[in-house]
Protein backbone atom coordinates (compact mmCIF):
# COMPACT_ATOMS: atom_id res chain seq x y z
CA UNK A 1 0.00 0.00 0.00
CA UNK A 2 2.50 2.38 1.04
CA UNK A 3 4.99 1.66 -2.24
CA UNK A 4 5.40 4.77 -4.54
CA UNK A 5 3.12 4.06 -7.58
CA UNK A 6 5.67 2.40 -10.81
CA UNK A 7 5.38 3.88 -14.09
CA UNK A 8 5.10 0.22 -15.83
CA UNK A 9 1.57 -1.54 -14.78
CA UNK A 10 2.27 -4.71 -13.06
CA UNK A 11 1.78 -7.56 -15.07
CA UNK A 12 -1.21 -9.94 -13.81
CA UNK A 13 -0.07 -13.02 -12.32
CA UNK A 14 -0.18 -15.77 -14.28
CA UNK A 15 -1.92 -17.47 -11.75
CA UNK A 16 -4.34 -17.32 -9.16
CA UNK A 17 -5.51 -19.36 -6.38
CA UNK A 18 -8.67 -20.12 -8.47
CA UNK A 19 -6.23 -21.58 -11.15
CA UNK A 20 -3.46 -20.94 -14.02
CA UNK A 21 -4.50 -17.60 -16.40
CA UNK A 22 -2.67 -17.82 -19.89
CA UNK A 23 -3.86 -15.01 -22.12
CA UNK A 24 -2.71 -15.73 -25.17
CA UNK A 25 -2.67 -12.18 -26.32
CA UNK A 26 -1.28 -12.06 -29.93
CA UNK A 27 -3.03 -15.11 -31.16
CA UNK A 28 -6.47 -13.40 -29.62
CA UNK A 29 -5.59 -10.02 -31.39
CA UNK A 30 -4.80 -12.15 -34.63
CA UNK A 31 -8.14 -14.36 -34.77
CA UNK A 32 -9.72 -10.94 -34.35
CA UNK A 33 -7.78 -9.15 -37.39
CA UNK A 34 -8.42 -12.61 -39.14
CA UNK A 35 -12.21 -12.71 -38.74
CA UNK A 36 -12.53 -8.92 -39.53
CA UNK A 37 -11.02 -9.74 -42.77
CA UNK A 38 -13.36 -12.45 -43.24
CA UNK A 39 -16.13 -10.10 -43.17
CA UNK A 40 -14.77 -7.50 -45.42
CA UNK A 41 -14.03 -10.08 -48.26
CA UNK A 42 -17.46 -11.38 -48.19
CA UNK A 43 -18.59 -7.68 -48.21
CA UNK A 44 -16.82 -7.25 -51.57
CA UNK A 45 -17.62 -10.14 -52.85
CA UNK A 46 -20.76 -9.50 -52.97
CA UNK A 47 -20.41 -5.86 -53.89
CA UNK A 48 -18.32 -6.66 -56.92
CA UNK A 49 -20.60 -9.21 -58.50
CA UNK A 50 -23.86 -6.82 -57.94
CA UNK A 51 -21.95 -4.16 -59.56
CA UNK A 52 -20.63 -6.99 -62.23
CA UNK A 53 -24.28 -7.78 -62.58
CA UNK A 54 -25.36 -3.87 -63.13
CA UNK A 55 -22.83 -3.31 -65.30
CA UNK A 56 -23.47 -6.08 -67.92
CA UNK A 57 -27.31 -5.02 -67.69
CA UNK A 58 -26.56 -1.51 -68.30
CA UNK A 59 -24.08 -1.68 -71.14
CA UNK A 60 -26.50 -3.91 -73.14
CA UNK A 61 -29.90 -2.53 -71.99
CA UNK A 62 -29.39 1.39 -70.72
CA UNK A 63 -29.10 2.73 -74.92
CA UNK A 64 -32.65 0.18 -75.30
CA UNK A 65 -34.17 2.81 -72.87
CA UNK A 66 -35.58 6.30 -74.45
CA UNK A 67 -39.24 7.72 -74.61
CA UNK A 68 -40.30 5.68 -77.72
CA UNK A 69 -39.44 2.48 -76.28
CA UNK A 70 -41.07 3.58 -72.94
CA UNK A 71 -44.11 4.54 -74.88
CA UNK A 72 -44.59 1.86 -77.53
CA UNK A 73 -46.46 -1.21 -77.19
CA UNK A 74 -45.19 -4.76 -77.60
CA UNK A 75 -44.86 -5.70 -81.20
CA UNK A 76 -43.27 -8.87 -83.69
CA UNK A 77 -40.39 -6.26 -85.29
CA UNK A 78 -37.40 -5.85 -82.59
CA UNK A 79 -37.15 -1.99 -83.47
CA UNK A 80 -40.59 -0.93 -83.05
CA UNK A 81 -41.29 -2.43 -79.91
CA UNK A 82 -41.84 -1.18 -76.21
CA UNK A 83 -43.00 -2.12 -72.70
CA UNK A 84 -45.71 0.70 -71.99
CA UNK A 85 -48.49 -1.72 -71.28
CA UNK A 86 -46.08 -3.68 -69.08
CA UNK A 87 -44.72 -1.03 -67.32
CA UNK A 88 -48.39 0.53 -66.89
CA UNK A 89 -49.09 -3.43 -65.53
CA UNK A 90 -46.54 -2.99 -63.17
CA UNK A 91 -47.59 0.21 -61.68
CA UNK A 92 -51.45 -1.07 -61.43
CA UNK A 93 -50.35 -4.23 -60.24
CA UNK A 94 -47.86 -2.38 -57.60
CA UNK A 95 -50.47 0.72 -56.25
CA UNK A 96 -53.83 -2.64 -56.09
CA UNK A 97 -51.04 -4.54 -54.04
CA UNK A 98 -49.71 -2.23 -52.04
CA UNK A 99 -53.52 -0.86 -51.32
CA UNK A 100 -54.88 -4.46 -50.51
CA UNK A 101 -51.39 -5.89 -48.55
CA UNK A 102 -51.04 -3.25 -46.08
CA UNK A 103 -53.74 -2.06 -44.20
CA UNK A 104 -54.20 -6.11 -44.21
CA UNK A 105 -50.49 -7.21 -43.13
CA UNK A 106 -50.34 -3.99 -40.80
CA UNK A 107 -53.41 -4.95 -39.34
CA UNK A 108 -52.93 -8.75 -38.47
CA UNK A 109 -49.35 -7.47 -37.37
CA UNK A 110 -50.59 -5.45 -34.66
CA UNK A 111 -53.39 -7.85 -33.58
CA UNK A 112 -50.85 -10.34 -33.03
CA UNK A 113 -48.57 -7.90 -31.32
CA UNK A 114 -50.66 -5.77 -29.64
CA UNK A 115 -54.18 -7.62 -28.89
CA UNK A 116 -53.78 -11.46 -29.15
CA UNK A 117 -53.40 -13.44 -26.03
CA UNK A 118 -50.52 -15.39 -25.52
CA UNK A 119 -51.75 -18.90 -26.03
CA UNK A 120 -50.69 -21.52 -27.94
CA UNK A 121 -53.04 -20.77 -30.64
CA UNK A 122 -51.53 -17.40 -31.34
CA UNK A 123 -48.07 -18.78 -31.29
CA UNK A 124 -49.22 -21.62 -33.55
CA UNK A 125 -50.62 -18.95 -35.81
CA UNK A 126 -47.66 -16.98 -36.27
CA UNK A 127 -45.08 -19.83 -36.66
CA UNK A 128 -47.70 -20.82 -39.62
CA UNK A 129 -47.21 -17.20 -41.08
CA UNK A 130 -43.49 -17.47 -41.01
CA UNK A 131 -43.56 -20.60 -42.82
CA UNK A 132 -45.90 -18.93 -45.36
CA UNK A 133 -43.49 -16.83 -46.34
CA UNK A 134 -41.28 -19.74 -47.63
CA UNK A 135 -43.89 -20.87 -49.73
CA UNK A 136 -42.73 -21.28 -53.41
CA UNK A 137 -44.75 -18.70 -55.47
CA UNK A 138 -46.23 -21.00 -58.06
CA UNK A 139 -47.98 -22.26 -54.92
CA UNK A 140 -49.59 -18.60 -54.73
CA UNK A 141 -50.57 -18.54 -58.11
CA UNK A 142 -52.06 -22.00 -58.18
CA UNK A 143 -54.46 -20.74 -55.17
CA UNK A 144 -55.25 -17.05 -57.18
CA UNK A 145 -55.61 -19.13 -60.30
CA UNK A 146 -58.55 -20.89 -58.24
CA UNK A 147 -59.65 -18.58 -55.81
CA UNK A 148 -59.94 -14.98 -57.86
CA UNK A 149 -60.12 -16.10 -61.36
CA UNK A 150 -62.32 -18.69 -61.05
CA UNK A 151 -64.08 -18.66 -57.76
CA UNK A 152 -64.49 -14.97 -58.04
CA UNK A 153 -64.81 -14.51 -61.50
CA UNK A 154 -62.09 -11.63 -61.64
CA UNK A 155 -60.73 -13.51 -64.71
CA UNK A 156 -57.35 -12.62 -65.72
CA UNK A 157 -57.49 -9.36 -64.71
CA UNK A 158 -54.85 -6.88 -62.83
CA UNK A 159 -57.42 -7.41 -59.64
CA UNK A 160 -56.83 -11.19 -59.58
CA UNK A 161 -53.18 -10.74 -60.25
CA UNK A 162 -53.09 -7.97 -57.22
CA UNK A 163 -55.08 -9.78 -55.13
CA UNK A 164 -52.52 -12.77 -55.90
CA UNK A 165 -49.59 -10.71 -55.16
CA UNK A 166 -50.86 -9.53 -52.37
CA UNK A 167 -51.37 -13.27 -50.58
CA UNK A 168 -47.60 -13.65 -51.45
CA UNK A 169 -46.44 -10.52 -49.60
CA UNK A 170 -48.57 -10.53 -46.73
CA UNK A 171 -46.41 -13.23 -44.97
CA UNK A 172 -43.58 -10.44 -45.02
CA UNK A 173 -45.56 -7.65 -44.30
CA UNK A 174 -46.37 -9.30 -41.43
CA UNK A 175 -43.24 -10.59 -40.18
CA UNK A 176 -41.42 -7.22 -40.83
CA UNK A 177 -44.62 -5.11 -39.05
CA UNK A 178 -44.27 -7.99 -36.02
CA UNK A 179 -40.40 -6.98 -35.96
CA UNK A 180 -40.83 -3.23 -35.71
CA UNK A 181 -43.91 -3.60 -33.04
CA UNK A 182 -41.86 -5.95 -31.14
CA UNK A 183 -38.76 -2.97 -31.55
CA UNK A 184 -41.02 -0.89 -29.40
CA UNK A 185 -40.20 -1.07 -25.53
CA UNK A 186 -42.53 -1.84 -23.08
CA UNK A 187 -42.02 0.91 -21.24
CA UNK A 188 -43.79 3.52 -23.97
CA UNK A 189 -47.16 0.94 -23.48
CA UNK A 190 -46.89 1.10 -19.82
CA UNK A 191 -46.56 4.98 -20.14
CA UNK A 192 -49.61 5.38 -22.65
CA UNK A 193 -51.12 3.41 -20.40
CA UNK A 194 -50.36 5.44 -16.85
CA UNK A 195 -51.80 8.45 -18.61
CA UNK A 196 -55.31 7.00 -19.46
CA UNK A 197 -55.25 5.65 -22.40
CA UNK A 198 -57.35 3.29 -24.19
CA UNK A 199 -55.20 0.43 -25.61
CA UNK A 200 -56.34 1.79 -29.02
CA UNK A 201 -55.41 5.35 -28.53
CA UNK A 202 -51.84 3.34 -26.89
CA UNK A 203 -51.42 1.68 -30.30
CA UNK A 204 -52.30 4.56 -32.53
CA UNK A 205 -50.58 7.30 -30.74
CA UNK A 206 -47.33 5.40 -29.20
CA UNK A 207 -46.86 2.43 -30.90
CA UNK A 208 -47.30 2.56 -34.27
CA UNK A 209 -45.56 6.40 -34.90
CA UNK A 210 -42.38 4.39 -33.48
CA UNK A 211 -42.90 1.66 -35.60
CA UNK A 212 -43.36 3.17 -38.71
CA UNK A 213 -40.16 3.24 -40.19
CA UNK A 214 -39.54 -0.23 -39.44
CA UNK A 215 -43.55 -1.28 -40.83
CA UNK A 216 -42.88 0.72 -43.74
CA UNK A 217 -39.03 -0.74 -44.55
CA UNK A 218 -40.45 -3.73 -44.40
CA UNK A 219 -43.62 -3.28 -46.40
CA UNK A 220 -41.66 -1.66 -49.80
CA UNK A 221 -39.10 -4.29 -49.54
CA UNK A 222 -41.95 -6.86 -49.69
CA UNK A 223 -44.11 -4.85 -52.57
CA UNK A 224 -40.19 -4.93 -54.52
CA UNK A 225 -40.68 -8.49 -54.77
CA UNK A 226 -44.06 -8.44 -56.25
CA UNK A 227 -42.56 -6.54 -58.68
CA UNK A 228 -40.14 -8.69 -59.45
CA UNK A 229 -42.33 -12.04 -59.59
CA UNK A 230 -43.19 -13.81 -62.40
CA UNK A 231 -44.51 -17.11 -61.51
CA UNK A 232 -47.81 -16.38 -60.24
CA UNK A 233 -48.97 -14.37 -62.68
CA UNK A 234 -48.02 -16.69 -65.38
CA UNK A 235 -49.71 -19.30 -63.17
CA UNK A 236 -52.97 -16.90 -63.16
CA UNK A 237 -52.73 -16.43 -66.85
CA UNK A 238 -51.69 -12.93 -67.30
CA UNK A 239 -50.83 -12.42 -70.90
CA UNK A 240 -47.41 -11.84 -72.83
CA UNK A 241 -48.56 -9.86 -75.80
CA UNK A 242 -51.29 -6.13 -74.62
CA UNK A 243 -51.50 -3.56 -76.89
CA UNK A 244 -53.70 -1.35 -75.05
CA UNK A 245 -53.06 0.22 -71.43
CA UNK A 246 -55.04 -1.12 -68.53
CA UNK A 247 -57.83 1.22 -67.69
CA UNK A 248 -58.87 -0.33 -64.60
CA UNK A 249 -58.53 -2.99 -62.35
CA UNK A 250 -60.56 -5.58 -64.21
CA UNK A 251 -58.66 -5.54 -67.54
CA UNK A 252 -56.34 -7.88 -68.99
CA UNK A 253 -52.62 -6.92 -68.21
CA UNK A 254 -49.16 -8.10 -68.14
CA UNK A 255 -46.00 -7.02 -66.02
CA UNK A 256 -42.62 -6.15 -66.83
CA UNK A 257 -40.78 -9.35 -65.92
CA UNK A 258 -43.33 -10.95 -68.12
CA UNK A 259 -42.86 -9.21 -70.76
CA UNK A 260 -38.53 -9.56 -70.22
CA UNK A 261 -39.09 -12.99 -70.43
CA UNK A 262 -40.95 -13.17 -73.32
CA UNK A 263 -38.41 -11.33 -75.24
CA UNK A 264 -35.71 -13.47 -73.66
CA UNK A 265 -37.33 -16.36 -75.12
CA UNK A 266 -37.44 -14.89 -78.10
CA UNK A 267 -34.96 -16.25 -80.86
CA UNK A 268 -34.01 -12.68 -83.12
CA UNK A 269 -31.16 -10.57 -81.42
CA UNK A 270 -32.73 -7.24 -81.43
CA UNK A 271 -35.23 -8.71 -78.96
CA UNK A 272 -31.96 -10.08 -76.23
CA UNK A 273 -31.72 -6.23 -76.52
CA UNK A 274 -35.05 -5.17 -75.37
CA UNK A 275 -34.72 -7.38 -72.77
CA UNK A 276 -31.90 -6.05 -71.57
CA UNK A 277 -33.43 -2.72 -71.69
CA UNK A 278 -36.44 -4.07 -70.09
CA UNK A 279 -34.21 -5.41 -67.22
CA UNK A 280 -32.74 -1.86 -66.39
CA UNK A 281 -36.50 0.03 -66.40
CA UNK A 282 -37.35 -2.84 -63.99
CA UNK A 283 -34.50 -1.92 -62.00
CA UNK A 284 -34.96 1.36 -61.99
CA UNK A 285 -39.00 0.76 -60.76
CA UNK A 286 -37.19 -1.22 -57.92
CA UNK A 287 -34.61 1.78 -56.90
CA UNK A 288 -37.62 3.78 -57.31
CA UNK A 289 -39.67 2.14 -54.70
CA UNK A 290 -36.75 1.79 -52.26
CA UNK A 291 -35.59 5.28 -52.60
CA UNK A 292 -39.31 6.30 -51.65
CA UNK A 293 -38.84 3.81 -48.46
CA UNK A 294 -36.24 5.76 -47.42
CA UNK A 295 -37.59 8.96 -47.81
CA UNK A 296 -40.95 8.27 -46.05
CA UNK A 297 -38.40 6.77 -43.30
CA UNK A 298 -36.54 9.77 -42.98
CA UNK A 299 -39.87 12.05 -42.39
CA UNK A 300 -41.57 10.21 -39.99
CA UNK A 301 -38.19 10.06 -38.46
CA UNK A 302 -38.05 13.89 -39.16
CA UNK A 303 -41.54 14.29 -37.20
CA UNK A 304 -40.76 12.11 -34.41
CA UNK A 305 -38.08 14.74 -33.41
CA UNK B 1 -44.93 29.94 -8.17
CA UNK B 2 -47.18 26.82 -8.23
CA UNK B 3 -50.31 26.63 -10.29
CA UNK B 4 -53.04 26.41 -8.32
CA UNK B 5 -56.15 25.75 -10.95
CA UNK B 6 -58.19 22.82 -10.36
CA UNK B 7 -60.84 22.39 -12.84
CA UNK B 8 -63.97 21.05 -12.26
CA UNK B 9 -64.57 17.55 -12.82
CA UNK B 10 -68.23 16.20 -10.73
CA UNK B 11 -67.21 12.40 -11.10
CA UNK B 12 -65.18 10.66 -8.53
CA UNK B 13 -63.89 13.10 -7.05
CA UNK B 14 -62.87 12.60 -3.65
CA UNK B 15 -63.75 14.09 -0.67
CA UNK B 16 -61.34 17.16 -0.87
CA UNK B 17 -63.25 19.67 -0.06
CA UNK B 18 -64.90 17.89 2.46
CA UNK B 19 -61.63 17.33 4.11
CA UNK B 20 -60.60 20.95 4.21
CA UNK B 21 -64.13 21.45 6.00
CA UNK B 22 -63.36 19.46 9.15
CA UNK B 23 -59.72 20.27 8.83
CA UNK B 24 -58.93 16.49 9.21
CA UNK B 25 -57.00 14.40 6.35
CA UNK B 26 -58.92 12.00 4.63
CA UNK B 27 -58.44 8.37 3.64
CA UNK B 28 -57.63 8.91 -0.37
CA UNK B 29 -56.62 4.65 -0.75
CA UNK B 30 -57.19 1.52 0.69
CA UNK B 31 -56.17 -1.95 0.42
CA UNK B 32 -58.03 -4.43 2.00
CA UNK B 33 -57.14 -8.04 2.34
CA UNK B 34 -54.94 -7.53 -1.19
CA UNK B 35 -53.20 -10.41 -2.33
CA UNK B 36 -51.40 -10.89 -5.73
CA UNK B 37 -50.13 -13.69 -7.71
CA UNK B 38 -48.21 -13.96 -10.67
CA UNK B 39 -49.23 -17.22 -12.30
CA UNK B 40 -49.40 -19.80 -9.35
CA UNK B 41 -46.46 -17.66 -7.18
CA UNK B 42 -47.78 -15.31 -4.66
CA UNK B 43 -46.27 -11.96 -4.01
CA UNK B 44 -48.51 -10.20 -1.92
CA UNK B 45 -50.42 -11.59 1.01
CA UNK B 46 -53.59 -9.84 3.03
CA UNK B 47 -52.00 -6.43 2.50
CA UNK B 48 -54.22 -3.65 4.92
CA UNK B 49 -53.36 0.10 4.18
CA UNK B 50 -55.05 3.12 4.26
CA UNK B 51 -53.63 6.27 2.19
CA UNK B 52 -54.20 9.46 3.90
CA UNK B 53 -54.63 12.26 1.40
CA UNK B 54 -52.34 14.82 0.62
CA UNK B 55 -49.32 13.77 2.31
CA UNK B 56 -46.59 11.29 0.91
CA UNK B 57 -46.48 7.90 2.05
CA UNK B 58 -43.00 6.12 1.04
CA UNK B 59 -43.04 2.24 0.70
CA UNK B 60 -39.68 0.93 1.84
CA UNK B 61 -38.32 -3.22 2.05
CA UNK B 62 -36.08 -5.48 0.48
CA UNK B 63 -35.99 -5.65 -2.77
CA UNK B 64 -38.63 -8.57 -4.54
CA UNK B 65 -40.95 -8.16 -1.40
CA UNK B 66 -43.36 -7.27 -4.18
CA UNK B 67 -42.73 -2.74 -3.47
CA UNK B 68 -43.58 -2.07 -7.14
CA UNK B 69 -46.42 -4.92 -7.60
CA UNK B 70 -48.02 -3.83 -4.80
CA UNK B 71 -47.72 0.01 -6.16
CA UNK B 72 -49.13 -1.17 -9.28
CA UNK B 73 -52.41 -2.71 -8.10
CA UNK B 74 -53.39 1.06 -7.38
CA UNK B 75 -53.51 1.89 -11.26
CA UNK B 76 -54.26 -1.37 -12.20
CA UNK B 77 -51.03 -1.79 -14.29
CA UNK B 78 -50.45 -5.20 -13.06
CA UNK B 79 -53.94 -6.53 -14.98
CA UNK B 80 -51.67 -5.93 -18.15
CA UNK B 81 -49.38 -8.58 -17.03
CA UNK B 82 -51.26 -11.84 -18.33
CA UNK B 83 -51.84 -14.80 -15.65
CA UNK B 84 -52.08 -12.30 -12.72
CA UNK B 85 -54.24 -12.37 -10.04
CA UNK B 86 -55.71 -9.87 -7.57
CA UNK B 87 -58.02 -10.85 -4.58
CA UNK B 88 -59.26 -8.69 -1.78
CA UNK B 89 -60.15 -4.74 -2.50
CA UNK B 90 -58.62 -1.89 -3.08
CA UNK B 91 -60.76 1.26 -2.66
CA UNK B 92 -60.26 4.78 -3.64
CA UNK B 93 -62.50 7.83 -3.08
CA UNK B 94 -64.97 5.34 -1.12
CA UNK B 95 -65.30 3.26 -4.42
CA UNK B 96 -63.57 -0.10 -5.28
CA UNK B 97 -61.56 -0.11 -8.24
CA UNK B 98 -60.20 -3.89 -8.89
CA UNK B 99 -63.90 -4.42 -10.79
CA UNK B 100 -64.62 -5.36 -13.36
CA UNK B 101 -67.08 -2.96 -13.48
CA UNK B 102 -64.99 -0.01 -12.76
CA UNK B 103 -62.63 1.25 -15.83
CA UNK B 104 -59.20 0.68 -15.87
CA UNK B 105 -58.71 3.93 -18.05
CA UNK B 106 -60.48 6.06 -16.00
CA UNK B 107 -58.57 4.48 -12.78
CA UNK B 108 -55.54 5.36 -14.36
CA UNK B 109 -56.37 8.64 -15.53
CA UNK B 110 -56.88 9.92 -11.44
CA UNK B 111 -53.88 7.68 -10.30
CA UNK B 112 -50.94 8.85 -12.48
CA UNK B 113 -47.54 6.77 -12.56
CA UNK B 114 -44.01 7.56 -12.51
CA UNK B 115 -41.73 4.77 -13.37
CA UNK B 116 -38.02 4.02 -12.09
CA UNK B 117 -36.49 4.49 -15.65
CA UNK B 118 -37.90 7.33 -17.10
CA UNK B 119 -39.92 6.68 -20.10
CA UNK B 120 -40.61 10.07 -22.27
CA UNK B 121 -42.11 9.19 -25.66
CA UNK B 122 -40.04 9.75 -28.99
CA UNK B 123 -42.18 12.89 -29.62
CA UNK B 124 -41.69 16.65 -28.77
CA UNK B 125 -41.55 18.08 -24.99
CA UNK B 126 -44.72 19.55 -25.72
CA UNK B 127 -46.29 16.55 -27.31
CA UNK B 128 -45.01 14.20 -24.40
CA UNK B 129 -47.06 16.59 -21.82
CA UNK B 130 -50.06 17.19 -24.06
CA UNK B 131 -50.56 13.17 -24.52
CA UNK B 132 -52.64 12.75 -21.57
CA UNK B 133 -54.99 15.85 -21.92
CA UNK B 134 -55.45 14.53 -25.19
CA UNK B 135 -56.36 10.94 -24.93
CA UNK B 136 -58.38 12.13 -22.23
CA UNK B 137 -60.28 14.33 -24.32
CA UNK B 138 -59.53 17.83 -22.94
CA UNK B 139 -60.97 20.82 -24.63
CA UNK B 140 -59.31 24.28 -23.80
CA UNK B 141 -55.62 25.52 -23.92
CA UNK B 142 -53.56 23.02 -24.63
CA UNK B 143 -50.62 25.50 -24.36
CA UNK B 144 -51.89 26.78 -20.93
CA UNK B 145 -52.13 23.04 -19.70
CA UNK B 146 -48.55 22.12 -20.52
CA UNK B 147 -47.20 25.31 -19.44
CA UNK B 148 -48.76 24.85 -16.30
CA UNK B 149 -47.56 21.13 -15.74
CA UNK B 150 -44.29 21.88 -16.49
CA UNK B 151 -44.28 24.35 -14.06
CA UNK B 152 -45.07 22.26 -11.36
CA UNK B 153 -42.94 19.49 -12.79
CA UNK B 154 -40.25 22.61 -12.02
CA UNK B 155 -39.16 21.92 -15.84
CA UNK B 156 -40.29 24.92 -17.48
CA UNK B 157 -37.60 27.39 -17.11
CA UNK B 158 -35.47 24.84 -18.71
CA UNK B 159 -37.52 23.71 -21.68
CA UNK B 160 -39.80 26.89 -22.39
CA UNK B 161 -37.82 28.05 -25.27
CA UNK B 162 -37.54 24.88 -27.24
CA UNK B 163 -40.66 22.96 -26.41
CA UNK B 164 -40.49 21.20 -29.91
CA UNK B 165 -37.27 19.20 -28.66
CA UNK B 166 -37.52 15.91 -28.55
CA UNK B 167 -37.84 14.37 -24.83
CA UNK B 168 -35.41 11.95 -25.53
CA UNK B 169 -32.85 14.95 -25.70
CA UNK B 170 -33.61 15.59 -22.17
CA UNK B 171 -31.14 14.82 -19.45
CA UNK B 172 -32.10 11.72 -17.11
CA UNK B 173 -33.41 14.33 -14.46
CA UNK B 174 -34.77 16.66 -16.63
CA UNK B 175 -36.46 13.38 -18.61
CA UNK B 176 -37.79 12.23 -15.26
CA UNK B 177 -39.18 15.59 -14.12
CA UNK B 178 -40.73 15.31 -18.10
CA UNK B 179 -43.01 12.54 -17.09
CA UNK B 180 -43.64 14.15 -13.76
CA UNK B 181 -45.28 17.00 -15.70
CA UNK B 182 -46.35 14.34 -18.28
CA UNK B 183 -48.56 12.80 -15.29
CA UNK B 184 -49.58 15.87 -13.93
CA UNK B 185 -50.95 16.95 -17.01
CA UNK B 186 -54.24 15.25 -16.53
CA UNK B 187 -54.26 16.00 -13.24
CA UNK B 188 -54.50 13.26 -11.49
CA UNK B 189 -55.28 13.12 -7.19
CA UNK B 190 -52.88 10.03 -6.57
CA UNK B 191 -49.92 9.91 -8.11
CA UNK B 192 -47.47 6.69 -7.50
CA UNK B 193 -43.95 6.91 -8.12
CA UNK B 194 -41.73 4.01 -8.53
CA UNK B 195 -38.16 4.18 -7.33
CA UNK B 196 -38.38 7.79 -9.53
CA UNK B 197 -34.67 8.66 -8.71
CA UNK B 198 -33.09 5.53 -8.75
CA UNK B 199 -31.54 6.66 -12.24
CA UNK B 200 -30.32 10.31 -11.32
CA UNK B 201 -27.28 11.80 -9.80
CA UNK B 202 -27.43 13.26 -6.06
CA UNK B 203 -29.16 16.93 -7.69
CA UNK B 204 -31.39 15.59 -10.00
CA UNK B 205 -32.41 13.49 -7.48
CA UNK B 206 -32.58 16.58 -4.72
CA UNK B 207 -34.30 18.50 -7.41
CA UNK B 208 -37.19 15.57 -7.44
CA UNK B 209 -37.46 15.23 -3.39
CA UNK B 210 -38.25 19.55 -3.29
CA UNK B 211 -40.94 18.79 -6.16
CA UNK B 212 -42.58 15.67 -4.03
CA UNK B 213 -43.00 18.04 -1.13
CA UNK B 214 -43.66 20.73 -2.90
CA UNK B 215 -46.67 18.69 -5.27
CA UNK B 216 -48.03 17.08 -1.79
CA UNK B 217 -49.91 20.23 -1.15
CA UNK B 218 -51.87 19.66 -3.93
CA UNK B 219 -52.28 15.47 -4.45
CA UNK B 220 -51.70 11.82 -2.64
CA UNK B 221 -48.47 10.74 -3.41
CA UNK B 222 -46.91 7.08 -2.99
CA UNK B 223 -43.27 6.86 -3.12
CA UNK B 224 -41.55 3.31 -3.77
CA UNK B 225 -37.99 3.87 -2.54
CA UNK B 226 -34.97 1.78 -1.64
CA UNK B 227 -33.40 4.94 -0.07
CA UNK B 228 -34.53 5.05 3.93
CA UNK B 229 -32.67 8.78 3.94
CA UNK B 230 -34.92 9.54 1.00
CA UNK B 231 -37.75 7.97 2.67
CA UNK B 232 -37.16 10.04 6.07
CA UNK B 233 -36.77 13.33 4.01
CA UNK B 234 -39.71 13.28 1.74
CA UNK B 235 -42.36 11.16 3.33
CA UNK B 236 -45.52 11.91 6.09
CA UNK B 237 -46.20 8.03 6.79
CA UNK B 238 -43.65 5.11 5.75
CA UNK B 239 -44.86 1.74 5.43
CA UNK B 240 -42.47 -1.16 5.77
CA UNK B 241 -42.64 -4.73 3.54
CA UNK B 242 -40.86 -7.83 4.30
CA UNK B 243 -40.98 -11.02 2.59
CA UNK B 244 -41.74 -13.81 4.48
CA UNK B 245 -39.78 -17.31 4.07
CA UNK B 246 -42.13 -18.53 1.78
CA UNK B 247 -41.62 -15.61 -0.45
CA UNK B 248 -44.54 -13.87 -0.06
CA UNK B 249 -44.76 -9.61 0.52
CA UNK B 250 -46.19 -8.44 3.58
CA UNK B 251 -46.93 -5.27 5.52
CA UNK B 252 -45.63 -5.11 8.42
CA UNK B 253 -45.72 -1.66 9.88
CA UNK B 254 -47.21 1.34 8.57
CA UNK B 255 -47.04 4.79 10.31
CA UNK B 256 -46.06 8.18 10.54
CA UNK B 257 -42.36 8.12 8.89
CA UNK B 258 -41.13 10.11 12.14
CA UNK B 259 -42.35 7.24 14.41
CA UNK B 260 -41.20 4.23 12.09
CA UNK B 261 -37.66 5.27 11.91
CA UNK B 262 -36.87 6.43 14.94
CA UNK B 263 -39.73 3.63 17.50
CA UNK B 264 -40.51 1.17 14.84
CA UNK B 265 -43.18 -1.25 16.65
CA UNK B 266 -41.82 -4.54 15.19
CA UNK B 267 -38.42 -5.68 15.39
CA UNK B 268 -38.23 -6.58 11.58
CA UNK B 269 -38.57 -3.11 10.74
CA UNK B 270 -36.03 -2.56 13.00
CA UNK B 271 -33.21 -4.75 11.97
CA UNK B 272 -34.22 -3.11 8.61
CA UNK B 273 -33.39 0.42 9.41
CA UNK B 274 -30.50 -0.52 10.98
CA UNK B 275 -28.99 -2.61 8.22
CA UNK B 276 -28.98 -5.79 9.87
CA UNK B 277 -31.25 -7.13 7.05
CA UNK B 278 -31.20 -7.05 3.23
N1 LIG C 1 -43.96 -9.99 -14.42
C1 LIG C 1 -43.68 -10.85 -13.42
N2 LIG C 1 -43.90 -12.17 -13.57
C2 LIG C 1 -43.63 -13.04 -12.58
N3 LIG C 1 -43.13 -12.68 -11.39
C3 LIG C 1 -42.89 -11.39 -11.16
C4 LIG C 1 -43.15 -10.40 -12.16
N4 LIG C 1 -42.83 -9.19 -11.67
C5 LIG C 1 -42.37 -9.42 -10.41
N5 LIG C 1 -42.42 -10.73 -10.11
C6 LIG C 1 -42.03 -11.33 -8.83
O1 LIG C 1 -42.82 -10.76 -7.81
C7 LIG C 1 -42.05 -10.49 -6.66
C8 LIG C 1 -42.19 -9.04 -6.28
O2 LIG C 1 -41.66 -8.24 -7.32
P1 LIG C 1 -41.64 -6.68 -7.25
O3 LIG C 1 -41.08 -6.18 -8.53
O4 LIG C 1 -42.98 -6.20 -6.88
O5 LIG C 1 -40.62 -6.42 -6.06
P2 LIG C 1 -40.01 -5.06 -5.55
O6 LIG C 1 -40.26 -5.02 -4.09
O7 LIG C 1 -40.50 -3.93 -6.34
O8 LIG C 1 -38.47 -5.28 -5.81
P3 LIG C 1 -37.37 -4.19 -6.15
O9 LIG C 1 -37.15 -3.43 -4.88
O10 LIG C 1 -36.18 -4.99 -6.52
O11 LIG C 1 -37.89 -3.34 -7.25
C9 LIG C 1 -40.62 -10.89 -6.99
O12 LIG C 1 -40.37 -12.15 -6.40
C10 LIG C 1 -40.59 -11.01 -8.48
O13 LIG C 1 -39.74 -12.05 -8.87
MG1 LIG D 1 -39.61 -2.54 -7.76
Amino acid sequence: MSAAPTAAAPAPPSSTAAGVWRPRKTLRRWLGWAFQGLTIVSTLLGLALLAALLFDVFRDGAGQVDGHFLSSYPSRFPEQAGLRSALLGTLWMLGLTAVIAFPLGVGASIYLEEYAPDTWLTRFIQLNIANLAGVPSVVYGLLGLGLFVRWFGLGRSVLAGSMTMALLILPLIIVASREALRAVPDSLREGAFALGATRWQMVRRTVLPAAAGGILTGTILALARAIGETAPLITIGALTYIAFDPQGPMDLFTVLPIQIFNWVSLPQKGFADLAAGGIVVLLLVLLIANAAAVALRYRMQRRLQ
Amino acid sequence: MIDLRVRERPDLRPTAAAAASNGQTDIVLMARGLSFWYGDTQVLDGIEIDVPGRQVTAIIGPSGCGKSTFLRCFNRMNELVPGTRVEGAVVFGGRQINDRAVDPVEVRRRIGMVFQKPNPFPKSIYDNVAYGPRVNGFRGSMDDIVESSLRRAALWNEVKDDLKKSGLALSGGQQQRLCIARALAVEPDVLLMDEPCSALDPIATTRIEDLIRELCEQLTIVIVTHNMQQAARVSDRTAFFTVTDAGCGILVEHSETQKLFTSPADERTEAYITGRFG
